[in-house]
Parts: structure tokens; C-alpha cells; sequence
């Protein structure tokens, strides 16, 4: 029998993967899909706790999540291509150009 | 049978996540990550939850994946390269604390989590109204217009600096 507890672990492991993939990966595109997929366990949290208290505020607010993150996908990409322009590199530690 | 099911897709999300974040072609792993999002849409179609299913394969695999794929192929960069840089700006030591760190949070979240009783969901007739399209549009266009409304502006403030960042300089 599959619990709220199952999709909570689930969304836990799911989100700890994006965290491991912002703090590991050196590539600005694959920094942002691992927000992307915390961004989906986060989603995950929200329709099962929704489920679970039999109303639909959960799947409205990853209605909303979505949203942003198409907002934030978009922006985000942006800055990537035109942060490309300036260096040839995706490689974040590449910019240094506030640093002292 | 619905536990099966669901095992299926964990393991479907959890295994294409890893390989999402251990691929060293951007490419693969924007494909890893719309099958990622493929098992998730199948997991809320197990909670009784077919539009947020849908708008998950529309938008998220879609719309969001297509604009990832796009820009990966228009910077057009193989692989990261990194054996200078990473050693020079943040060291290995880094990259060992930020790996500890997400292992710690993992551990973390499932300890803290299997201290739960067991929470089962409920089999009642408001399970097939959390279904409901219907319901879900009533409470969005009355309840939550206003953040709906300013959804709709946000939206057009991202396109609207989205086009003005990625614009050339003449």
C-alpha cells in the first residue's frame, strides 16, 4: 500500500539530486535543470499533501510553480546566452568579474 | 498493483535525476530530464491528480524542455571542460563539501521522514472531486484570481526581459 509517506521520501530524494547537481555540476544549462528538478519534487510535496487532505490548493500551486519556472527558464536562459557572448565558456567559475 | 506502479516510476525519476546531474553532455541530460518528468506526470496521475499530469507533460516537457533544448543547441558547447578550471577557482575541496552536503540533506529528509506514522490517503468520494478539472478552474478563477492575474504579468515581464537581455548591442 503506497503512502503520503512514500511520495514525501520520493520528493526528498528527488529534490537532495538537484541540490547535488547546483553544488557539483560546472555547466551554468546543467545547473539550471537541477533546479528544474528541485523544482519538481517541490511539485511532487505539493499534489500528494494536497491529495492527502482531499483538496485541490495543492495542484493549484503547482499550477503556479510551473509558471515561474517557465518565467525562470526563460530569464534564466537568456542571461546564459548573453553571458556567453562575453566569455565562449558556460563554466560559472569563468565569471569573476565582481569578485576581489 | 498501484504499488507496483508506483515503484515503477520512482525508480524511473530517481534513476534518470541521477543521470541528469552525473551526464557530462547537456544534451543527454535535458532527454534524461523530460523522461524524469514523463515518471512524475505518471506519479500524479496515481494521486488522482490528471490535469496536473497534463499540464506537466504540456508545459514542463513541452514548452520548457524545447526552450532548454534550443539554447543547448544554439551555444552548441560538447562537453564542460573540466579539469582546469574547477581545480583553479574552487578546488576539489569544494566540490567534496558540496557533495557532502546534499548527502547530508538526503539522509536528513528520509530520517526525518520514516519518524512518521504511516499517513495513508483516503478512499472517500472527495477523492474523485480533487479530480475534477471543474473544480480545480473554479477554485483558480475565484479563490486564487488575483495571483492568477499576476501570473499573467509575470509571464510578460520574463518575455519581455528575455528579449531585451538576449538582444545584441548595435
Amino acid at each position: 500500500m503506497v503512502s503520503l509517506n512514500h511520495f514525501l521520501i520520493l520528493s526528498g530524494v528527488l529534490f537532495s539530486i538537484g541540490t547535488a547537481g547546483v553544488f557539483l555540476r560546472r555547466n551554468l544549462i546543467t545547473v539550471l535543470l537541477s533546479i528544474e528538478v528541485m523544482l519538481n519534487a517541490v511539485n511532487l510535496t505539493f499534489v500528494a499533501v494536497g491529495r492527502y487532505l482531499g483538496t485541490v490548493d495543492g495542484q493549484i500551486i503547482t499550477f503556479f510553480v510551473m509558471t515561474v519556472a517557465a518565467a525562470e527558464a526563460a530569464i534564466g536562459l537568456a542571461l546564459v546566452i548573453t553571458l556567453f557572448r562575453h566569455r565562449e565558456t558556460l563554466n560559472p567559475d569563468a565569471y569573476t568579474a565582481l569578485k576581489w | 498493483m498501484e504499488a507496483v506502479a508506483f515503484y515503477i516510476f520512482a525508480a524511473i525519476a530517481v534513476v534518470a535525476s541521477l543521470l541528469v546531474v552525473g551526464q557530462r553532455n547537456p544534451m543527454y541530460s535535458v532527454m534524461l530530464l523530460i523522461a524524469s518528468f514523463g515518471a512524475l506526470a505518471g506519479l500524479y496521475v496515481l494521486l488522482d491528480a490528471p490535469f496536473t499530469a497534463v499540464t506537466q507533460i504540456i508545459i514542463y516537457a513541452g514548452a520548457i524542455m524545447v526552450l532548454f533544448l534550443f539554447v543547448v543547441m544554439l551555444l552548441n558547447v560538447e562537453r564542460e571542460d573540466s579539469a582546469t578550471s574547477v581545480a583553479t577557482m574552487v578546488g576539489p575541496t569544494g566540490m567534496k563539501l558540496g557533495a557532502g552536503l546534499s548527502v547530508l540533506l538526503a539522509i536528513e529528509v528520509v530520517w526525518a521522514l520514516s519518524r512518521l506514522g504511516e499517513s495513508h490517503f483516503g478512499h472517500d468520494a472527495e477523492t474523485v472531486n480533487i479530480s475534477s478539472v471543474a473544480r480545480i478552474g473554479q477554485a483558480l478563477f475565484t479563490q486564487h484570481a488575483f495571483a492568477f492575474e499576476a501570473t499573467s504579468i509575470l509571464i510578460l515581464v520574463a518575455m519581455v526581459g528575455a528579449v531585451v537581455l538576449a538582444r545584441r548591442e548595435r
